[in-house]
C-alpha cells in the first residue's frame, strides 16, 4: 500500500474502477481503486474513513462504564467481544478477580457472539459468490442466537452486556435451556451449509488455491484471526493468552497451512463447530454466585500503560490504553483486526479476476466501521 | 394412425383467416392479420413475463423459508402488477456520457428478439403465429439477436461496469449458442425435421426424450444447462454479476427501460424452456405410451395448452431451481465448462443419436 | 486412458455435488411448514417482547400517578450521551424544609443508545425500559419525550 494513486503508474492497457463506497460486495462503505487489465486485476489500493466516527476520541473523553456501549459499534457483530476487551483491561488495572460465574457468562456469551458472526459471515460469502440462498439459511439460523441475547442482554446487536466487574444483569432463567436447544438444533443445520457452499464443485473450484497469503506474509502482514490460522498463524488469543474461562475448556485451534480462499472458509466453518464444543463443554457448569463485582460509581484507573487484547470473530482485537489517574482514560488506541486484515488484501489478489477479488475479500470478512473506528 | 386430436385449433384460426380474407383486399387481410397476432403476442409477452417475475419470487422464497410476496392481492397476486406500475411512472434518467441513439435503441433490441422467437412457438395444435419448415434454425437465429442488445447497452452506457458486463455477456453467448444449436441438432436427427410442427407430431407415440433414450437424456440436460447459460441466469448470470459489477450492462438504465431488460430476461427463459418443452417434452402432445390405447385417449382430453404449460412451467422451476442453489461461474471457468465438457461430449452424443437412428436402436 | 477416466470422474463428481446443493433447497421448497418470516403487522396483537427488551426509557407510574424520581440527576450524569435532562424544582414541606423534587423529566429518545446506564445506576429505580419498539415518527422534535405524567406526585417513602 506503499503506492498511491499519484505516483502509481498504470499500464497502457491498465483501466481504474472504484468498487465502492457504495458496492454489493464491499459490505459497507469500503472503496477499492481497483486498477485492471481487461478482467484480471493488476492492482487494488484500499481506501478507508468512510465511516470514521471518531470512535477512539470520544472514549477519551467518557467514563469507563459509558465506554462500553461506544465499543458495541465498532464491530458490531462481535459487540460482545469488545465489551469484554474494555472490561477486561480495567478489572486487570484495578487488580479485582471477577467471580467465576461472569468469566462463565462471559465465555459463554462470546462464543455465541462468535458462531453469529460467522453465520452472518457466511451469508455474506455466499451471496457474494452469487448463491443468494446461502444468505437467507445463515439468517435464519442467526435469529434464535439473537433471541437468546435479547432475552439475557436485552439487545440483539448491540449487547452493552458487560460492565467493569461483571456483567449488567443474570443470566435469564430460560438462558440454558435455550442454549441447549439451540445447539442441538445448530448442529443438524451446519451440514446443509457444506451441502449448499463449501461441498458445491463450482464453490470449490472458485475458492481453492486462489488469494494465497503464505505463512510469511500473513506474519509479517500480522493477520490474525481465522484469516491468519488458515495460514498456519498460530494466534489465537484464546490459546496463548486465555482470559475468562478458556483456560478451563478444552478446544482445538484451527489451524490449516494452504492460505487460500477456501481454507479461509473452511477455518470458519470449523471455528463453528469448535464454538458450540466450547459451549456444550460450560453450559451446564456454570457456577453459582454473583454475576458482578460491586464497583465504586466511579472508576479511577491508576496512572499508567495497559494493553490487553481479546479474540473477536475476526482476530485480535486489542486495546492499548493511557491513564493519567482520572476517571476517563488519557489515551484510548485500538488494533482493530480488521483494519490490519485488510492490508493484506493486496498481495492476495494481484493477477486474480474481478470475481476472485470479490471472493476473497468477502472470505476476509471485514466488518467497515471496525477498519475506520 | 388411429390417434386423433381432439383439440385442434387450426380450424378456428382458419375460419377467422377465412373471415378476414373475405372481407376485404389480400393486403389489408394480411395486415389486419399481423396485427391482431402482434397485440395478441404483446398482451402474452407482458402476461407471461409478470407472471413469470411473480413465480421466480415465489419459488425463491419458499427455497429460503420465506413467504415472498403476500401483500399486494391475495398471496401478493398482484404485486408484479404493482412493480410494473411503479417502472412505468420512474424517472428515465438521462446518461450525459451515453451514446444516445444506442442507449435508447438497446432495449428494444432485446425485447424484440424475445418476440420474434415467440411466433415460431406452438403452442397447440394449429396454435402457432408462424410455422416455418426451419422452425428450430429460426429460434436459434432469431433469439441469438438479444446479445446485441446487451452488447449496445453495457457500450453505449460509457460505464466501466457495463462494458465488462457486456463483454462478459458477448463471450458467454457465442460460446453456448454452439451447445444449444447441437443439443437440438441431436434431436432433428431423431425427428427428421427442423419445422416444430412436425417435431411436435412426431412424438405421438412417445416423447422425444423417452424414445431417444440415452442421447436424448444427454441432450436435454446440455440444454438446459446452455439454455440457462443463453438467458443470461444464474448461475451464469455474469454479465449482470450483481456482486461484482452492480448490475452489469444496465447499470445505468432505469425506470422502463430497465423493466425492458427485465422483462425480457423473464422471457428469454419461457422461451429457452418451451423450446425444450417442444423438442424433448413434446410440446402440446399429451402423454401417451404404445399400446396403452385407453389411457392414451384418457390423456387426450386433457387440453394441449395445459399439457404445454405445464411442461414449460416445469423446465422453468428447474431452471430456477438451479438459479436459487448455485453460486456464479467465474468468466474463465464459464468458457472452460462449454470448451471442455459441453461441446466435446455434445459432438460425441451426435454421432452416438445419428448411429442410434441408422441402426434404428430407439423406441 | 488415466486422463480419460479422470474427466469423466470429474463430470459425475461435479454433478453429483451440485445435485446435493440441490436436494436441500428442493427439500425447503416441498416444505412450507419450514417458513420462518413472522407477518409483522399482522402479529401485533400476538408479539410478546422479551421483559429485559430495551424498547425506550419509561417511567412507570402506580395507579395513584406516582413515580419514584426524587430528580437527583444521577442519571443524567451517567447518560453518555445527554440524553436525559432533570430539571428539579424546590418546594417546602409541611414541617418547613426545603425539598428538591423532579419538575419535568426530559428524555431525547433521537440520542439515546439503549446502554442502560441510567436504569441501572437510579437509586429510586425510578426508570425502566418500555416493550413499545414503534417509535417512527413524522418529526424529530416528537422524539423529544417528558417521562413523568402531568400532575404525577413522588411515592411515599422514597427518598
Amino acid at each position: 500500500m506503499t503506492e498511491t494513486t499519484e505516483n502509481y503508474q498504470l499500464d497502457q492497457e491498465e483501466y481504474i474502477i472504484n468498487m465502492g463506497p457504495q458496492h454489493p460486495s464491499t459490505h459497507g462503505v469500503l472503496r477499492f481503486e481497483v486498477s485492471l487489465k481487461g478482467e484480471m486485476v493488476r492492482n487494488i489500493r484500499p481506501h478507508c474513513g468512510y465511516i470514521h466516527r471518531g470512535i477512539e476520541k470520544m472514549c477519551e473523553k467518557n467514563t469507563y462504564q459509558q465506554i462500553i456501549h461506544l465499543t458495541d459499534r465498532l464491530d458490531y457483530l462481535s459487540a460482545h467481544s469488545n465489551n469484554e476487551l474494555v472490561c477486561l483491561t480495567v478489572e486487570e488495572a484495578l487488580e479485582i478477580e471477577v467471580p467465576e460465574r461472569v468469566k462463565y457468562i462471559r465465555t459463554i456469551m462470546a462464543e455465541l457472539n462468535r458462531i453469529a458472526s460467522h453465520q452472518l459471515w457466511w451469508c455474506s460469502m455466499g451471496m457474494d459468490m452469487g448463491g443468494l440462498t446461502c444468505f437467507f439459511y445463515g439468517l435464519r439460523d442467526r435469529e434464535p442466537i439473537l433471541d437468546i441475547f435479547e432475552e439475557t442482554c436485552g439487545g440483539r446487536l448491540l449487547l452493552s452486556y458487560n460492565c467493569p466487574g461483571g456483567v449488567m444483569y443474570d443470566l435469564h432463567p430460560n438462558f440454558q435451556k435455550r442454549v441447549k436447544d439451540y445447539i442441538k438444533y445448530f448442529r443438524k443445520k451446519l451440514p446443509e451449509y457444506d451441502a449448499l457452499l463449501s461441498g458445491n464443485i463450482i464453490f470449490l473450484e472458485r475458492t481453492k488455491g486462489l488469494g494465497v497469503l503464505t505463512l510469511e506474509d500473513a506474519i509479517s502482514f500480522g493477520v490474525t484471526g481465522p484469516t491468519g490460522r488458515a495460514s498456519g498463524f498460530s494466534c489465537d488469543i484464546r490459546k496463548t493468552q486465555p482470559y475468562s474461562a478458556y483456560s478451563k475448556v478444552d478446544f482445538k485451534e484451527i489451524l490449516y497451512t494452504e492460505g487460500d480462499t477456501f481454507h479461509r472458509y473452511k477455518a470458519r466453518i470449523d471455528e463453528m463447530w469448535e464454538s458450540m464444543n466450547i459451549i456444550e463443554q460450560l453450559i451446564d457448569n456454570i457456577p453459582e454466585g454473583d454475576y458482578a463485582v460491586k464497583m465504586k460509581p466511579i472508576i479511577k484507573l491508576p496512572a499508567g500503560e495497559y494493553y490487553k487484547s481479546v479474540e473477536t470473530a475476526r482476530g485480535e482485537l486489542g486495546l492499548y490504553l493511557i491513564s493519567d489517574g482520572n476517571k476517563s482514560p488519557y489515551r484510548f488506541k485500538l488494533r482493530s483486526p480488521n483494519f490490519i486484515n485488510l492490508g493484506a488484501l493486496a498481495s492476495m489478489v494481484k493477477d486474480t479476476k474481478i470475481a476472485d477479488l470479490v471472493a476473497i475479500s468477502a472470505s476476509l470478512d471485514l466488518v467497515i466501521p471496525d477498519i475506520d473506528r | 394412425m388411429t390417434f386423433k386430436f381432439l383439440y385442434d385449433f387450426s380450424i378456428l384460426t382458419q375460419a377467422i383467416d377465412k373471415a378476414i380474407t373475405g372481407s376485404m383486399s389480400p393486403f389489408w387481410a394480411m395486415i389486419t392479420e399481423m396485427t391482431i397476432i402482434g397485440v395478441l403476442i404483446l398482451a402474452f409477452y407482458a402476461v407471461v413475463g409478470l407472471y413469470l417475475v411473480y413465480a421466480e419470487r415465489k419459488v425463491c422464497a419458499f427455497m429460503q423459508n420465506r413467504v415472498g410476496p403476500n401483500r399486494v392481492g391475495p398471496w401478493g397476486f398482484f404485486q408484479t402488477i404493482a412493480d410494473l406500475i411503479k417502472l412505468l411512472m420512474k424517472e428515465l434518467i438521462p446518461i450525459k456520457a451515453a451514446d444516445k441513439l444506442l442507449f435508447n435503441i438497446a432495449p428494444f433490441i432485446v425485447i424484440i428478439a424475445g418476440f420474434m422467437a415467440i411466433a415460431a412457438v406452438p403452442f397447440a395444435k394449429g396454435l402457432h403465429a408462424v410455422d416455418f419448415n426451419i422452425g428450430v434454425f429460426y429460434v436459434m437465429a432469431v433469439s441469438s439477436i438479444g446479445v446485441i442488445g446487451i452488447l449496445l447497452a453495457g457500450w453505449s452506457s460509457n460505464n466501466k461496469y457495463s462494458l465488462i458486463g457486456a463483454m462478459r455477456s458477448g463471450a458467454q453467448i457465442v460460446s453456448y449458442e454452439l451447445s444449444v444449436g447441437m443439443s437440438l441438432i441431436t434431436i432433428v436427427i431423431l425427428a427428421g425435421s427442423m419445422q416444430l410442427s412436425t417435431i411436435v407430431e412426431g412424438q405421438h407415440d412417445l416423447w422425444f426424450i423417452f424414445k431417444g433414450h440415452v442421447p436424448a437424456i444427454i441432450a436435454f440436460i446440455v440444454f438446459l444447462i446452455a439454455g440457462t447459460a443463453e438467458t443470461n441466469r444464474g448461475p451464469f448470470d455474469l454479465a449482470e454479476a450483481e456482486s461484482e459489477l452492480t448490475a452489469g450492462f444496465h447499470v445505468e438504465y432505469s425506470g422502463i427501460k430497465f423493466a425492458f431488460f427485465f422483462l425480457a430476461e423473464y422471457m428469454n427463459m419461457f422461451i429457452v424452456a418451451s423450446i425444450a418443452a417442444t423438442v424433448f417434452l413434446g410440446g402440446w402432445m399429451p402423454f401417451h405410451i404404445p399400446g396403452l390405447e385407453g389411457f392414451n385417449h384418457v390423456m387426450d382430453y386433457i387440453p394441449p395448452f395445459l399439457w404445454y404449460f405445464v411442461k414449460t412451467a416445469f423446465v422453468i422451476f428447474l431452471m430456477m431451481w438451479f438459479k436459487w442453489t448455485f453460486p456464479r461461474l467465474r468468466i474463465d471457468q464459464l468458457l472452460t465448462l462449454e470448451w471442455k465438457y459441453l461441446l466435446p461430449i455434445n459432438l460425441f452424443n451426435i454421432l452416438l443419436m445419428a448411429l442410434m437412428v441408422l441402426m434404428g436402436w430407439y423406441f | 486412458m488415466k486422463s480419460i477416466i479422470k474427466y469423466f470422474a470429474d463430470i459425475f463428481g461435479g454433478v453429483r455435488t451440485l445435485l446435493v446443493g440441490m436436494k436441500i433447497t428442493g427439500k425447503y421448497f416441498f416444505s412450507p411448514g419450514q417458513i420462518v418470516t413472522q407477518q409483522y403487522p399482522e402479529n401485533r396483537k400476538k408479539l410478546v417482547m422479551f421483559d429485559r427488551f430495551k424498547g425506550e426509557l419509561i417511567m412507570p407510574h402506580n395507579e395513584n400517578n406516582e413515580h419514584k424520581c426524587t430528580g437527583c440527576g444521577i442519571c443524567e450524569t451517567n447518560c453518555p450521551n445527554g440524553t436525559i435532562e432533570v430539571i428539579p424544582t424546590r418546594i417546602e414541606t409541611e414541617d418547613g424544609k426545603k425539598k428538591r423534587i423532579l419538575d419535568t423529566y426530559v428524555y431525547r429518545l433521537g440520542m439515546c443508545t439503549f446502554c442502560a446506564l441510567c436504569v441501572k445506576t437510579c437509586p429510586s429505580e425510578a426508570l425502566a425500559f418500555g416493550q413499545d419498539f414503534e417509535q417512527a415518527v413524522f418529526d424529530r422534535t416528537q422524539l423529544t419525550k417528558i417521562l413523568n405524567k402531568p400532575g404525577s406526585t413522588i411515592m411515599k417513602g422514597v427518598e
